[in-house]
């Protein structure tokens, strides 16, 4: 019995995918590069504390003295202008921009599958309905959105969530974290629709199929129907949707901290660092260099990491 | 077809009105004032311009109010720069935005067809990889980053092209190609992608069967059905690029609209704002009817209701 079992489980369309991935060298070079970059920001920063005394918000005393130096032993990536040590913040930085793109993917995928499979599944009038409102949000510049947003909900105004999930998640409760979580929100907020459409499309093709059909037949409710059955069908194009998701948002965030709109200091992101990079350019440009490579690297794997899902995924490019 | 056009034509029009609509909403949510600054103004000053702009109405009359000037195309004047109406900051602004616009658009429409044409048809070799890496590297590089790249090594390392601002049509080539690099990426990998599903059709198969020789193949029968997701990328993305693009603005001090629109934000400029959301919804619900039409008459497969 159990021999049997794992042979189907085998050749099941998952594990098929995860060896034509792993076949792909770039893919499995992009997802190293990717698991040492998520455990190097989530310790680094504290290793970097032990080994150095550095952290991304240390000003040492002296700080005239140790502006904008150039990258040393001691200082591996070289100072900012603050006088503060570049790799301590770019880790630091790294984990936010990597939380960015993560929490906001998560938000905008619960939204968008739950929207896009609801419009999917009733269709109709419904459907006409629910599609429009997403043509109409698409057309108003996400910079409004993610200004009222961040101006509505800000200050003394935010959520009691999100002042608790910053306080659990980041330790101290100031205000600098939670308008950092609600950025999390607004960016989420604004990158469902794309998935909405993503998901409505499969769900469209899906819903007359016999399996659901079945379903219906043994007294399974719409709500089952929907989350149970449809949704776990439509999983891979929504996969391969979010893991390009992810770069796309850290790139909005980027763009908003290059406006002034993002993270506020002393918090940085890859983003605000590049920023900051940016004006000191042609005097230090380590500054750029290495939050702007650094940066580059990430979204490159992530980008192909995406591209290698969708190729395991799709049944059409498998190799005879 | 004609029929579809029309109806296609019709709806832009309350679709428009949603959108500013949607947009007032959204403004007037957000708790401040245009007026609002640091400084906190004298109560009497502040009520006098409270009733200028009828800023004590209830709020179904001031929209009302809005509402019927915006059907008559008529957004008022801009609140910061004081007497200038919104259409005449719009019209004297979307020139530049749009010369850069359209020509980063043929720009990246040219490198990223040809590379990906040329990817998909050497699929999984050395040819393929190459360009495909670089055109990843192209989406990955923020426009943030690049674009002062580009003007330390060409502005102020081999003194070939000017740093920034508008003049003679040297100064126009670093602000097009920063603004290209992200589109040709993007249009190569539509492109590899696109062709790739083509090349492996029975169609495309029946051409060969034929004899028909392989440039043939590519040009008359490939290519068509090839680019369709080029095309509806196309949408979109021109009138993104025509409504100008804020970083490329900024980094080369280019007087378009993408800056004028952050600035109108950041300063609730609320008839400014809702000119150009108007304008930009607008432009992407012509440009999205143009490219379904064109689908029509790239893939005959396609037929209208």
């Amino acid at each position: 019995m159990t021999e049997s079992l794992e042979t189907i489980s085998s050749g099941s369309p998952w594990r098929d995918a995860w060896k034509r991935l792993r076949r792909n060298n770039l893919a499995v070079v992009s997802l190293c590069f990717l698991a040492i970059m998520i455990v190097a920001v989530l310790i680094g920063p504290s290793i970097l504390y032990w080994a150095t005394g550095f952290t991304y918000d240390y000003t040492p005393a002296d700080r005239e003295l140790v502006r904008s130096m150039p990258p040393s032993l001691l200082h591996l990536m070289g100072t900012d202008d603050q006088g503060r040590d570049m790799l301590a913040r770019v880790l630091q930085g790294g984990r936010i921009s990597l939380m960015v793109g993560v929490i906001s993917t998560i938000v905008s995928l619960i939204v968008g599958v739950s929207y896009g499979a609801i419009a999917g599944y009733f269709g109709g009038r419904i459907d006409n309905v629910m599609m429009r409102i997403v043509d109409v949000i698409y057309a108003i510049p996400y910079i409004l959105i993610v200004i009222v947003l961040l101006s509505v909900f800000g200050g003394p105004s935010t959520p009691a969530w999100i002042k608790w999930l910053s306080t659990t998640i980041g330790g101290a409760g100031n205000q600098g974290l939670s308008q950092l979580f609600l950025l999390f929100f607004a960016l989420g907020l604004v990158s469902w629709l794309t998935m909405a459409r993503v998901v409505r499309g499969q769900i469209l093709s899906l819903k007359n199929q016999e399996f659901v059909m079945a379903a219906r037949a043994t007294g399974v409710g719409t709500f089952g129907i929907i989350f149970r059955h449809l949704i776990p069908n439509a999983l891979g194009p929504v996969i391969v949707y979010a893991t390009l998701t992810v770069p796309s948002v850290m790139l909005t965030e980027a763009f908003l901290s290059f406006l002034g709109l993002g993270v506020q200091a002393p918090y940085a992101s890859w983003g605000s660092l590049a920023d900051i990079g940016i004006k000191n350019l042609a005097i230090f440009p380590w500054q750029l260099v290495f939050p702007g490579v650094t940066m580059a690297l990430t979204l490159f794997s992530l980008n192909f990491l995406g591209d290698g899902i969708r190729d395991a995924l799709d049944p059409q490019t498998r190799k005879f | 077809m004609l029929s579809f056009i029309l109806r296609r034509l019709l709806i832009i029009i309350p679709m428009a009105l949603v959108v500013v609509t949607l947009t007032w909403g959204l403004i007037r949510l957000a708790p401040g004032n245009f007026y609002t600054g640091e400084k906190k103004l004298p109560p009497a000053v502040e009520s006098t311009i409270r009733k200028k702009y009828g800023l004590d109405e209830p709020w179904y009359k001031q929209y009302g109010m809005m509402m019927s000037n915006v059907v008559r195309g008529d957004f008022g004047d801009s609140l910061k720069y004081q007497g200038q109406t919104v259409n005449e900051i719009i019209w004297r602004h979307l020139p530049y935005s749009a010369t850069i616009g359209i020509l980063a658009y043929l720009l990246a429409l040219g490198i990223g067809l040809l590379a990906g044409t040329y990817a998909a048809m050497k699929q999984n070799t050395v040819l393929d990889f190459g360009p495909m890496s670089f055109a990843m590297l192209g989406l990955s590089v923020p426009n943030f980053v690049l674009a002062p790249v580009l003007v330390i090594f060409f502005a102020f390392t081999v003194y070939l092209l000017p740093p920034a601002r508008w003049g003679g049509p040297l100064s126009l080539i670093l602000p097009v190609v920063t603004l290209a690099a992200i589109y040709a990426a993007y249009i190569a990998r539509l492109t590899r992608a696109g062709m790739l599903e083509v090349l492996r059709s029975d169609y495309i198969r029946t051409a060969r069967a034929k004899g028909l020789s392989d440039r043939t193949i590519l040009f008359r029968h490939a290519f068509r059905g090839g680019i369709l997701p080029v095309i509806s990328f196309t949408g979109p993305a021109l009138a993104a690029l025509l409504a100008g693009t804020v970083v490329v603005e900024k980094v080369y001090a280019l007087p378009g609209l993408g800056d004028i629109f952050i600035k109108a934000v950041l300063n609730r400029d609320e008839p400014l704002i809702l000119g150009i959301v108007a304008f930009l919804s607008i432009l992407v619900m012509v440009f999205n009817l143009i490219v379904d039409i064109s689908y029509g008459y790239l893939d005959p497969r396609i037929r209208y209701e």
